[in-house]
């Protein structure tokens, strides 16, 4: 600590310089945590997927619905714990801008299979008990001002009402649900499906299944028993762990995790030239004064470890200051983006991850003008001004 | 007899530009007793000051021997001569080689960095220093913002702070004008007079060399002459 004083006086030798490069180091740090928060958006999904689910779709695509009588089929299954149906609504809330995903579900089925979705009792029972009922996602309450009791018209957009009722579905907002941790998507609203079949003359139809099994290891074999009874029929399904499924969909974004990466990557890359930059011409501008520090008893290793000391100092502060505005930015953002990114904030690995970059990037960017320093002869560094 | 503080014995100092050799000391025997003011006389190039960086343990001699302070300078490592220089000899520079983002008072400090004295008593030392060169109320001016014989003294006042046996003053009054250059070798004098200091000044000054005890020319890497005063 002791040296800290002339470590900070030798970085603001040059403001300018100095500051310009600060400012770099807080733009890729802010941008990192960025693409942190975007990746984690993306994959989120991924992580929190239960390993104990399967998702049953439609073989061809999840857009092709399967006959609601499958359900008895596959709850009957062999290793199969609990079984239910979520179907896509697709509707539009007062103007199509207003996306968010809509789904016909069993409330209690659906309860039991997401426990991630953390709904208060009371709230539950009432949406046992009220067949207009639908619960809403704290972060999808607040983006639209809704509380419990509110009457939210939702217009469908390929379903056809069959009930000669004017084609609005009005649903009760019962419930207002919260994640169990923050990757939990909360801009998600669920309604009943006895509802939805009511009003569109009862199909028979619904999305897909989400299956619960009762080994997590056999959950391969009971995905193959359960496509197997199906085979050769209409409508046949393909089923997969939840995390497989999510992951397939994420992919066919693109690899966002590879792209963000590599981004982050390149960023990196170029800020590490410009920091070492800096570094290397304070070194150059200070030779005379390095030779003195030694004359007064410095050691080489001492003069390396004060020039490694500024960088890290440098990338150390930008670093983490890049870091803290990215935290206070995301929460912002976070509102803006939430009807495609429903989850989206700066997970804790990624400022573990951070820090260590920024000491890396003090090391990297320190590493060569320390070592020139260490090896400078005094006599040499002396003569020169 | 008081005993040597420096000891060179038949030194010699070669270095190698490309393919020429140049000999910059050739055989130097010097003895400087604990307690004297000694001054190096010579022409630029004629290796007083190589002789200097090598009593100080900044240089090593490429044969012969350097023993200072009871320590033999010339096989030991960098690490150890600076761990030696930190704890015995204070340089004081022609151009006063204060770090310029430090006051005077954190200039002054630099070396106690290198001991264990706490906060306190590393502010403590650097009073008495200050206090000692005349610019206590200086120690919070950057060296911009001091006078070239102000700088000097701050220099100085870093050199002696660790109490080191020995001074090694490469032409400290060169770039001043002569009043503030007497009032530094006032102030060499005094440390020397006063409290023991031993000092080893090169200078091309006859008035400088003048207020040493002893003054010794050198000439083409050889001790030419001396004179007692």
């Amino acid at each position: 600590m002791k040296y800290l004083h002339l470590l900070w006086r030798n970085l603001l030798r040059r403001k300018a310089r100095t500051t310009f490069t600060f400012l770099s180091i807080v733009v890729a740090f802010f941008l990192f945590g960025l693409l942190m928060a975007i990746r984690n958006g993306f994959e989120g999904g991924v992580e929190i997927a239960g390993q104990n689910r399967l998702l049953t779709m439609h073989r061809m695509s999840i857009i092709q619905m399967l006959p609601e009588r499958y359900l008895a089929q596959i709850q009957g299954t062999p290793g199969v714990r609990l079984a239910t149906h979520l179907t896509w609504f697709g509707g539009i809330y007062q103007d199509p801008k207003n996306v968010f995903a809509q789904m016909a579900v069993e409330p209690d089925a659906m309860l039991r299979l997401y426990p991630e979705f953390i709904l208060p009792a009371d709230q539950r029972q009432r949406w046992l008990l009220t067949r207009t009922g639908a619960i809403a996602g704290r972060k999808l309450a607040a983006r639209f001002g809704w509380r419990i009791g509110d009457r939210i018209p939702i217009q469908p957009t390929f379903w056809r009402v069959r009930d000669g009722k004017p084609d609005t579905f009005e649903f009760e907002l019962v419930g207002i649900y919260r994640g169990a941790t923050p990757d939990v998507d909360e801009t998600q609203f669920f309604f009943r499906h006895d509802y939805l079949m009511e009003r569109v003359g009862k199909p028979g139809l619904v999305g897909w299944y989400g299956v619960q099994v009762e080994d997590p290891a056999r959950a391969d074999e009971v995905a193959r028993a359960i496509d197997r009874q199906f085979a050769n029929s209409p409508a046949e399904t393909k089923t997969a762990t939840e995390k497989a499924l999510i992951q397939s969909f994420a992919n066919q974004v693109g690899d966002t995790g590879t792209m963000l990466t590599a981004i982050s990557a390149i960023v990196f890359f170029v800020i590490l030239l410009i920091a070492a930059n800096t570094m290397a011409q304070a070194v150059r501008e200070r030779t005379n004064e390095l030779g003195v520090l030694k004359s007064l008893g410095f050691t080489d290793r001492g003069v390396m470890g004060l020039v490694l000391g500024e960088a890290l100092l440098l990338s150390g502060t930008a670093g983490l200051t890049g870091l803290a505005l990215v935290l206070l930015a995301v929460p912002v953002l976070a509102k803006l983006v939430e009807a495609f990114l429903p989850v989206f904030y700066v997970p804790a690995r990624a400022l573990v991850l951070g820090t260590g970059l920024a000491a890396l990037l003090g090391l990297a960017s320190g590493g060569v003008p320390a070592w020139v320093a260490q090896r400078l002869p005094i006599v040499e560094a002396l003569r020169r001004r | 007899m008081t005993a040597a503080v420096v000891e060179v014995r038949d030194v010699h100092k070669v270095y190698r530009r490309g393919a020429e050799r140049v000999d910059v000391l050739k055989g130097i025997d010097l003895d400087v007793p604990a307690g004297e003011f000694l001054a190096l006389m010579g022409p630029s190039g004629s290796g007083k000051t190589t002789l200097l960086n090598l009593i100080g343990g900044l240089d090593t001699p490429t044969s012969g021997r350097v023993i200072v302070a009871g320590r033999d300078l010339t096989h030991a490592s960098s690490r150890e001569l600076a761990r030696w220089r930190a704890e015995h000899v204070g340089f004081v520079f022609q151009s006063y080689n204060l770090l310029p983002v430090l006051t005077a008072a954190r200039n002054v400090e630099l070396p106690l960095l290198l001991t264990r004295l706490s906060h306190a008593e590393r502010r403590r030392h650097v009073e008495a220093a200050l206090a000692l060169v005349g610019l206590a109320d200086r120690a919070n001016h950057y060296p911009a913002q001091l006078s070239g014989g102000q700088e000097q003294r701050v220099g100085i006042a870093r050199a002696i702070v660790t109490d080191p046996t020995l001074l090694l003053c490469d032409e400290p009054t060169g770039d001043l004008d002569r009043e503030t250059a007497g009032e530094i070798l006032d102030l060499l004098g005094e440390l020397n007079a006063r409290y023991g200091k031993t000092i080893v000044m090169v200078t091309h000054d006859p008035l400088a060399a003048a207020r040493a005890g002893r003054v010794l020319h050198v000439d083409k890497g050889v001790l030419v002459a001396a004179r007692a005063a």
